[in-house]
């Protein structure tokens, strides 16, 4: 299981690259392997904002469903469109190909892990 | 094979009506018509005959192959069921003849088979009244919480919340939901409800606890008086989800135990057939403070014998279905409990309930019993084993079932344990087919510690080999692009 | 006993083997004290005796009436060959196809009826059905409240009451609006409605025939709810779809239907069938079962259950309903009644139907004091006001052996003098004679 040194990770399996007032933002390789076969996912529009822990869309597999939560708070400023006709780029590449949207952040972000602090999380959710 | 799409002849016909005199122009002014005739198939009787009997033979069913599918009571529904309900007295019957005063007493016949089949119900199950109006289960649970709803709007009480075992069936919390309650859910210990688990999340807000009994486990709730006094102290109800019913009948009834609400599946423990998904029939019976507010119309009788639809209640939560439910599947039931009796349905539960714990001697050897001990009319077993051993999955052993022609047990329910195979025999199945079941399920199992592959692999004697889901929900071809 | 087919061996051969004695052993989980009160049902009966008994009912109902009755559940003729093949035990007491490889023929047949449904409402996809044409709407409305995340609904009040007092019901608990736009004379007033949508509006709901009889185009209205990103949900009758202007023609989001026409028994009121169909970006809001095609390991095309992420067995609390079973026999009557029809066969029902209730409206306004609630076009259902109360004049025909149809002081204010009188292929010209002139007879 792959967690890159440079992410914060929420508790709900998301992870953020905050690169000065933006963040790009996705699930995690534990998630989407959890998640089994990705069949879609749901996610805002540009122009909605997300509030930091609040659900932001909702992913699907072919036998589970996950809500999505926002690891940041912020405006939309791009969605992967990508991932509409090929949803399997989040299996395939969940922390790069398979980011879901872009974030203007607002306010500090809050609670977020560090890549060892997520990977313990991971392992210990992982019977 | 082809669809029937894929088969469409233009211009070949089955069951043409005559040539009407005038045409839909002739009626209908042209802005209103259709642009292009509706592309069905265009097929003789025979094709039509052919194909959908050709379809038939992909399935399973009970008639020609063991379904021990749990939770699901897959027994034999008696053949002459079918032709009662085809009598042109009650198939004929247009629903909304008893609505026209004269034309009432046509519909006598028909009005007392629902009457009679709510007594029934109602002895069965200790409840005080019913209604037949839920058109399945899950329709039931739905009607059940939205009368737990009306009952607590009605008594001031502020209730938001339902409680839900982990072990309940997926439509439980859904159909809470739906009735405008957040669903609290508590997890079992020992397989059974916990006490100090409901403990700990009942309060003044909760509405009710759905629970069933014996649950999916197939383990009777022990920890039941407890419960339903727990839930008297705060005034919420207790539901009795009657998917299991098929145990207990002429054993213990809901009514005597201290439920208020209890939904039936008629084709389950009352062997009316499942079809390929429905119809079903889900009856909710009440306790005696939950009456009022039953759908309307009901059921009633004139001090002169007859019967009539009354729908003078006040406080009812309204119409749950167009009319009076699924009369047809009710009448099934109604000519299958007339059929066995009280002692008949009692040997149901008895002989159901032999024949899960039958198998599951048979098999405790063979496979992991979480909670082996007496079970009721169906019990669980996991593959946990195999799959450490050698990889092989409940889904895997599933499959190789259909190779020896079985169905499979329910697989991956209840969600509490894992690899879980989830067997229900029921009580039409005699001990040769048992026998010889647990016979190939062993071998099955022998082989897969040899060659674990060819069950992955499995099945291999079916009309197609595992499908590609992944596939078919990214590319949703829902209709024939023929 | 029936159906167990146990013999005195066998109990004891079982019972040793589960290390018991008796069957009772096997019940003493449960305490003296939660034994049955009581349980005083009646002795069994011989298979004879029940359907004897049952005949017996049967016989209560008059099946000789001439019915005019409709109002969204009519007696068409039933091929007699779907009895036959729905009784094949493979399709009767077959479960619901969770093992897609023993269950091709149900999962196929169902996917046969989605693209049946499709082609008739010239929809892009549908479910494998829901219980009824009343859940359907309610499923539909439900469907546009999630997808527009709004909660006020727009509805005809010319949609059939029967529904309505339904949808009432369901949604009496979940914090939605309803407005109902009046009728006009018995016709779908399409301004009004039109005015009664805003931005707040998830959906507008109208019925195409209306419960008056009356057909509409609602083209215009769809495109203004659009305007308001509002959805456009019709319920249509399967037959008169055959001939009438498409819910994809008009532009609809959703469309449903009460499939009983389509060769299921009147049975009483039930079991019947909802059809839901919808645009394609709406098809993960559908609820109930859905079958997709797709490949075997081998690549041979199979059919499975697909897209059930939404669904409660998954999603538990937060799915898109708590629907879990769908009316899967009555989908398969559906179908093989489309089939026996075929396009030209459900285009004749439609027409012989209207035929007759055309001359059944030419002969009652014939008679002094009789007139159309409205002079709108229908198909083979219609509205007609009585010089007197219809209720009256019901009563008086069926001691003559005519229902002569639904009077609908029941449903609507005013309307005590309205009778709502529908025709099928089955009523001959000369039962419309009849039933025509023995009316002129009482008023």
């Amino acid at each position: 299981m792959k967690t890159p040194e440079n992410l914060l990770y929420s508790k709900s399996h998301e992870w953020a690259d905050i690169d000065g007032d933006t963040a790009v933002i996705g699930i995690t390789d534990f998630a989407q392997e959890l998640l089994g076969d990705i069949t879609f996912v749901e996610l805002p529009a540009v122009g909605d904002t997300v509030a930091a822990g609040a659900e932001m869309g909702s992913i699907e597999s072919v036998k589970a469903a996950s809500e999505l939560y926002a690891p940041v708070s912020g405006e939309v400023i791009a969605v992967n469109e990508a991932l509409e006709d090929a949803p399997e780029k989040v299996n395939e590449s969940a922390f790069e190909d398979g980011w879901l949207i872009k974030v203007r952040i607002s306010g500090e972000p809050k609670d977020l892990l560090s890549a060892t602090e997520y990977a313990e999380l991971a392992a210990s959710e992982d019977h | 094979m082809k669809t029937v799409f894929a088969q469409s002849v233009p211009g070949r016909t089955a069951c043409l009506p005559p040539m009407p005199e005038e045409r839909a122009e002739a009626f209908i002014p042209a802005n209103l018509l259709r642009g292009k005739r509706p592309a069905l198939p265009e097929m003789s009787e025979l094709d039509v005959v052919r194909h959908f009997s050709r379809l038939s033979r992909l399935n399973y069913g009970v008639d020609s192959n063991f379904y021990p599918l749990g939770s699901c009571t897959m027994k034999y529904n008696p053949k002459f069921t079918e032709n009662v309900a085809a009598l042109p007295g009650f198939a004929n019957l247009h629903p909304l003849l008893p609505q026209i005063k004269s034309a009432g007493l046509y519909t006598q016949g028909a009005l007392e088979v629902m009457y009679e089949s709510e007594r029934l119900l109602c002895e069965v199950t200790g409840m005080h009244a019913f209604t037949l109006h839920p058109m399945a289960g899950a329709h039931g649970e739905l009607t059940g919480a939205m009368l737990i709803a009306a009952y607590h709007k009605d008594k001031g009480n502020k209730k938001t919340k339902v409680i839900c075992p982990d072990s309940a069936h997926g439509t439980n919390p859904a159909s809470a939901a739906l009735a405008g309650f957040e669903v609290v859910n508590i997890e079992s210990k020992d397989g059974l409800i916990d006490p100090a688990a409901l403990d700990a999340v009942l309060d003044d807000e909760v509405a009710a606890l759905m629970m069933t009994c014996p649950n999916t486990l197939g383990l009777f709730e022990k920890h039941l008086p407890e419960i339903v006094e727990k839930l008297r102290k705060v005034d919420a109800l207790l539901y009795y989800d009657g998917a299991n019913l098929n145990a207990i009948m002429g054993k213990m009834r809901v009514g005597d135990v201290g439920f208020d609400v209890v939904h039936l599946n008629l084709h389950k423990t009352f062997a009316t057939p499942h079809g390929g998904g429905g119809p079903g029939s889900g009856p909710v019976g009440v306790s005696e403070r939950l009456e009022p507010y039953l759908p309307i119309s009901r059921v009633d009788k004139l001090r002169d014998g007859r019967f009539f639809l009354n729908y003078d209640y006040p406080k009812s939560i309204g119409f749950m279905a167009p009319f009076y439910g699924n009369f047809g599947v009710v009448l099934k039931a109604y000519a299958y409990i007339l059929r066995l009796g009280g002692e008949g349905l009692k040997r149901v539960s008895e002989y159901a309930v032999l024949n899960a714990n039958y198998m599951r001697k048979l098999l405790e050897e063979h496979m992991h019993i979480p909670y082996n001990r007496i079970c009721m009319h169906e019990f669980v077993a996991s593959a946990c084993d195999q799959q450490a051993a050698c990889g092989v999955r409940a889904l895997d052993i599933a499959k190789a079932l259909l190779d020896k022609g079985y169905h499979a047990p329910t697989i991956y329910f209840p969600l509490i344990v894992k690899e879980c195979m989830m067997y229900e025999p029921t009580e039409t199945e005699s001990k040769e087919t048992m026998d010889a079941f647990v016979q190939d399920l062993i071998e099955i199992l022998e082989s897969a510690k040899t060659d674990p592959v060819a069950l992955q692999d499995a099945p291999v004697t079916m009309p197609v080999r595992r499908l590609d889901e992944t596939k078919a929900a990214r590319s949703m071809i829902l209709i024939d692009p023929a | 006993m029936p159906f167990v087919p146990h013999t005195p061996e066998d109990l004891k051969a079982m019972l040793d083997v589960i290390g018991v004695t008796t069957l009772e052993d096997l019940f003493a989980d449960i305490p003296e004290s939660m034994r049955p009160k009581s349980f005083d049902l009646p002795e069994g009966m011989s298979e004879m005796e029940v359907c004897s008994h049952l005949e017996q009912l049967a016989a209560k109902s008059r099946t000789d009436l001439v019915s005019f009755l409709g109002a969204g559940f009519y007696n068409h003729h039933i091929p007699k060959a779907i009895d036959g093949l729905i009784s094949r035990g493979e399709f009767y007491t077959a479960y619901t196809p969770y093992q897609p490889e023993s269950s091709q023929g149900t999962l196929q047949a169902i996917f046969e009826f989605q693209t049946a449904v499709c082609r008739l409402l010239d929809m892009d996809a549908s479910n494998a059905s829901v219980y009824d044409g009343g859940s359907a709407i309610f499923e539909a409305m439900m469907m546009a409240v999630r997808a527009t995340k709004r909660s006020r609904i727009v509805v005809s009040e010319a949609v059939s009451p029967i529904y309505r007092t339904m949808l009432a019901s369901y949604t009496s608990n979940l914090n939605l609006e309803f407005i109902t736009v009046p009728h006009d004379n018995g016709t779908t007033d399409i301004e009004k409605l039109k005015a009664a949508i805003d931005d707040r509006c998830a959906a507008v709901v109208v019925q195409n025939p209306n419960f008056f009889g009356n057909v509409s185009d609602f083209t215009e209205l769809f495109e203004h709810a659009h305007a308001h990103k509002a959805l456009g949900i019709i319920s249509v009758y399967p037959v008169m779809q055959s001939v009438l202007k498409t819910p994809g023609e008009m532009g609809a989001d959703i469309a449903v239907a009460e499939g009983q026409s389509l060769g299921q028994p009147l049975s009483f009121g039930g079991p019947y069938l909802g059809m839901m169909a919808c645009t394609e970006k709406l098809i993960r809001q559908m609820p109930g079962r859905i079958v997709g095609r797709t490949e075997d390991l081998e690549g041979r095309e199979g059919y499975v259950l697909t897209l059930q992420a939404r669904e409660q067995h998954i999603r538990r609390a937060k799915a898109t309903s708590n629907i879990c079973s769908n009316q899967a026999l009555c989908a398969l009557r559906a179908l093989i009644h489309m089939c026996l029809l075929g396009p030209e066969g459900l285009i004749r029902t439609a027409e012989l139907s209207m035929e007759r209730a055309h001359y059944l409206a030419d002969r009652l306004t014939a008679i002094p004091g009789v007139e159309l609630l409205n002079d709108a076009p229908f198909g083979n259902e219609v509205a007609v006001r009585l010089p007197i109360s219809a209720f009256e004049a019901v009563d008086k025909l069926v001691e003559r052996g005519y229902v002569a149809g639904v009077p609908l002081g029941r449903y609507y204010e005013d309307m005590d003098d309205v009778l709502l009188m529908a025709c099928t292929e089955k009523n001959t010209f000369e039962q419309v004679g009849i039933l025509a002139e023995m009316l002129g007879g009482i008023l």
